[in-house]
């Protein structure tokens, strides 16, 4: 269930000129042509897909790899769509939701000429689920319900999980699970991290460090017909200013990842329908954790006087118009058929329609735990969209309470490890997921010795016991009883943490650039393979 | 003059070493940690023990002392690694930046000094007049405005005009081309951010060069040339000016040195992969390595401008002599 807020009159008069979430249907791709667009970043650490985690290596490399499924690109904004790239049809579970077994596609070949087989398969997921010693795969922890993955012959690739659960197959469409070459790996299982060697639509042309990666179309491609750009240059451009003067000056066609609602108007009123602009909720929150540890964070009662402070329901839609953010929801995407609904959160601290008697709660609360006079740092990170708009919000929210609050902000660096020493009192930090996958995605409300980046440093058995519960809940139905309990002990009951508005991803595009779709997470669907030039 | 052009460079090695010591010291007092960066830096949470294999693959999980001394056999063998961040060589990641940033201050320099020097000159020659209040005000102009503030209004101001006159906005490209491969692109994208870093850097100039200038124009020797009838221009050209130039070569010296890792801001604007920008992902990143190759690539830099232009001094001045 989603809550979006209500739109503005000039974002009414925008979407009447684009095109929404899609293009129109009667458009027929058309053929060739380079396609420019910009990765918002100064490039990524090492080329590997396994080992990274920033979306700058994920938009550099996506268009030169195959994954074995994927979220279905021509609906990439649903979030239970999942659709084959190597595979040849969805497989359904047997022995009880424990076994999975895949058939690859044949006369698949790599950017080399050598065949793709089940094996290739295989060795690039043990990578990923089970990595050798001194490899880093960072989303390892995805794959706990993994036991093992088996290749009896080259067309069948079997995951033998050990328990069965509803967050195996999203966790499998993960973006980065980029097939490697077997024969490569078995070489030397660094070599992806210099290199590029897939088997997806684009094979690398050049790569200029820091500055651009080019590739041009595969005509082995095994998807008929794609993919239809001839090749694209991808420029890195941390600057925001640069990438929208770029659009502007049509120097690049788009970024991927998102601009706040500022630099779209500019573009839409300088450009007019030269510019086209597809929005969505964004898989990404920012998250309120009070460090539970320190006291007077450690009394439950002022960790809820602080979400009771905070009006989402008014204060989304007007940082809506300066931030990247728009919905207010749980802990669980909002789009997500496992999130809670408007009703379900009200119920909530942080969440309470009437803001006055919630206000009026959170002082009572203070005043019972001693702290009428509660001031306190809250660390934040020098990013502006959307961490200091929000912070500097949330500021102000507090002081509604009588409640004092200064931000310190610090690089990422910084920030990433004063939060993991535990030397802070409030910290304001995001959950930012590569796929919709709401069970794995709330296990990093944990507690910190079952998820050691849950920075709330809180205990509480009940809600560790309720996530286990999930995890190996097989039916959706009892899956959402058991979130709505778990979220009700994160948000309520242990006041642990807070979701505080989700982010919202609008990204412009030069009107000539067709195919693409938006997805609620700015990792996803960005092989290019669908995208075509209308010039 | 070899004997001391040869224990010049020689004293670089020691200025390098302390230079390395002291950045290797105190990138490690900063808080942070390069593989939380890069395992966090999407916004999403990560597996601990991706954290414990990124330490131990970069050997960050061995005692400091021990890191110190692998970097000083490393420095010996003028070996400086590999970057934290990429997994590249350091040697690779700055050859790959430092053409574009000397380029552009090489551009700038150019520049700045057709710039400041004539117009220096004249304003020394024209003191008191409208001329010389004009070029002061264009001088102080350069110093008081940020030369990326300059960038980006410029490059604004490209678009609206472009946009104006042909319906189209244009920029410069934002995407490095050799200038062997492509001249025009890689010239229309340096030109604009030369100007605007040279402006600035010809005001500091303009100003040293006419109060170099005017002082040299008091000296008896001129006034000796003046009274034996030696026309004006060989006075000015021959005599004042290239004794004035003194201070002004150590200033654009210092400026060269500056332009190659200073131009952090500017990179920015314009989107230019240059070793400024790489110096603020290295440090933001805590790339240990690569910032500390950095570092002794500015010292060197700098001293071995510094050397070029004490060398100069002697060709400007004659009387000057190297022991």
């Amino acid at each position: 269930m989603r809550f979006k807020m209500p739109m503005a009159a000039a974002l009414a008069v925008m979407f009447a000129i684009t095109c929404g979430t899609s293009a129109p249907a009667s458009d027929e791709p058309k053929r060739g042509g380079i396609l420019t667009y910009m990765i918002p970043a100064d490039g990524g650490p090492s080329l590997d897909g396994h080992r990274e985690t920033t979306y700058a290596v994920l938009h550099a490399t996506a268009p030169f790899y195959s994954v074995l499924i994927r979220v279905n690109p021509d609906d990439p904004a649903s979030t239970t769509d999942f659709v084959c790239d190597l595979c040849t049809e969805m497989p359904q579970p047997t022995d009880n939701g424990l076994t999975y077994t895949f058939k690859i596609r044949q006369g698949v070949k790599f950017h080399d000429g050598t065949p793709l087989t089940a094996h290739d398969v295989a060795a690039s997921w043990r990578k990923i689920v089970s990595p050798p010693p001194g490899v880093s795969s960072a989303r390892a922890n995805n794959f706990v319900m993994v036991d093992k993955i088996e290749d009896p012959d080259d067309t069948t690739v079997i995951f033998r999980l050990k328990f069965a659960t509803l967050s195996f197959l999203p966790a499998l469409a993960d973006p980065y699970g980029f097939i490697y070459s077997k024969a490569i790996l078995d070489k030397d299982m660094h070599w992806y991290e210099k290199h590029i060697m897939g088997s997806g639509p684009f094979k690398l042309e050049s790569y200029e460090i820091g500055q651009s990666i080019k590739g041009v179309r595969n005509p082995d491609y095994y998807h008929p017909g794609q993919p239809y750009l001839d090749g694209f240059v991808a420029i890195f451009a941390p600057k925001q200013a640069v990438r929208v003067d770029a659009i502007r000056a049509d120097r690049a066609a788009l970024e991927f990842r998102g601009l706040p609602p500022s630099a779209r108007d500019q573009l839409v009123k300088e450009l007019g329908d030269k510019i086209t602009v597809q929005e969505s909720d964004w898989n990404c929150g920012n998250v309120l954790t009070p460090n539970n540890s320190r006291p007077p964070f450690d009394d439950v009662r002022v960790r809820r006087a602080l979400f009771l402070a905070i009006d989402q329901w008014h204060g989304a839609p007007a940082l809506s118009k300066i931030a990247t953010v728009r919905t207010v929801g749980g802990i669980v995407f909002p789009d997500s058929p496992l999130a809670a609904t408007k009703e379900e959160l009200e119920k909530l601290p942080g969440y309470w329609p009437d803001i006055e008697k919630s206000r009026a709660e959170a002082r009572r609360l203070l005043k019972e735990a001693g702290q009428e006079n509660l001031s306190f740092e809250m660390l934040n990170r020098n990013v502006d969209q959307p961490y200091l708009i929000v912070g500097t919000w949330l500021v102000d929210q507090f002081s509604k309470i009588g409640v004092k609050v200064t931000q310190k902000v610090v690089p990422t660096g910084p920030w990433l490890d004063t939060m993991r020493r535990g030397d802070f009192s409030v910290a304001l930090e995001a959950n930012c997921q590569n796929i919709v996958n709401p069970i794995a995605d709330v296990g990093r409300y944990l507690p910190h010795d079952r998820y050691s980046e849950n920075f709330a440093y809180h205990k509480d058995p009940v809600q560790v016991q309720l996530y286990d519960q999930m995890l190996r809940e097989t039916d959706m139905t009892k899956a959402r009883v058991l979130m709505r309990e778990y979220e009700r002990q994160t948000i309520d009951v242990g006041a642990h943490q807070l979701m505080v508005t989700w982010w919202y991803r609008i990204v412009p595009m030069r009107s000539y650039v067709k195919g693409w779709k938006i997805s609620p997470s700015h990792y996803l669907n960005q092989d290019l393979a669908n995208i075509w030039l209308d010039k | 003059m070899r004997s001391y052009i040869l224990k010049r460079i020689l004293l670089v090695i020691p200025t390098l070493l302390g230079a390395a010591a002291l950045v290797f010291l105190l990138m490690r007092l900063i808080p942070g940690d390069i593989c939380a960066v890069r395992l966090g830096s999407g916004g999403g949470s990560y597996d601990p023990r991706a954290l414990a294999a990124c330490h131990a693959e970069l050997g960050l999980d061995r005692p400091v002392w021990l890191q110190f001394l692998d970097f000083l056999w490393g420095f010996c063998r003028l070996d400086f690694g590999t970057s934290m961040w990429s997994g590249k060589p350091v040697t690779v990641e700055i050859a790959a930046r430092l053409p574009l940033s000397l380029e552009i201050a090489i551009l700038a320099t150019v520049v700045a000094i057709s710039i400041a020097i004539p117009l220096g000159a004249i304003s020394a020659l024209k003191q008191n007049t409208w001329l010389d209040y004009a070029v002061r005000v264009f001088a102080i102009g350069g110093i008081a405005t940020p030369s990326f503030w300059i960038g980006i209004l410029a490059i604004l101001l490209m678009l609206d005009i472009t946009n104006a006159i042909t319906g189209t906005p244009w920029m410069p490209p934002i995407d490095y081309v050799p200038i062997w491969k492509d001249p025009i692109r890689n010239l229309s994208m340096a030109v604009l951010p030369a100007v605007t870093v040279g402006y600035r850097y010809a005001a500091v100039s303009m100003r040293m060069t006419r109060s170099a200038m005017l002082e040299v124009m008091r000296e008896d020797y001129i006034r000796t040339a003046r009274a034996k009838g030696m026309i004006n221009k060989i006075i000015v050209n021959r005599h004042a000016l290239k004794n004035a130039l003194l201070p002004v070569v150590t200033l654009i010296g210092i400026e060269f040195a500056f332009l190659i890792g200073g131009l952090v801001v500017t990179e920015q604007v314009f989107n230019l992969n240059g070793v400024g920008r790489l110096f603020v992902q290295a440090v933001q990143n805590q790339d240990y390595t690569l910032t500390q190759a950095l570092v002794m690539l500015t010292v060197a830099i700098f001293v071995l401008t510094n050397l070029l232009v004490d060398l100069l001094y002697g060709w400007l001045d004659p009387r000057i002599r190297f022991a």
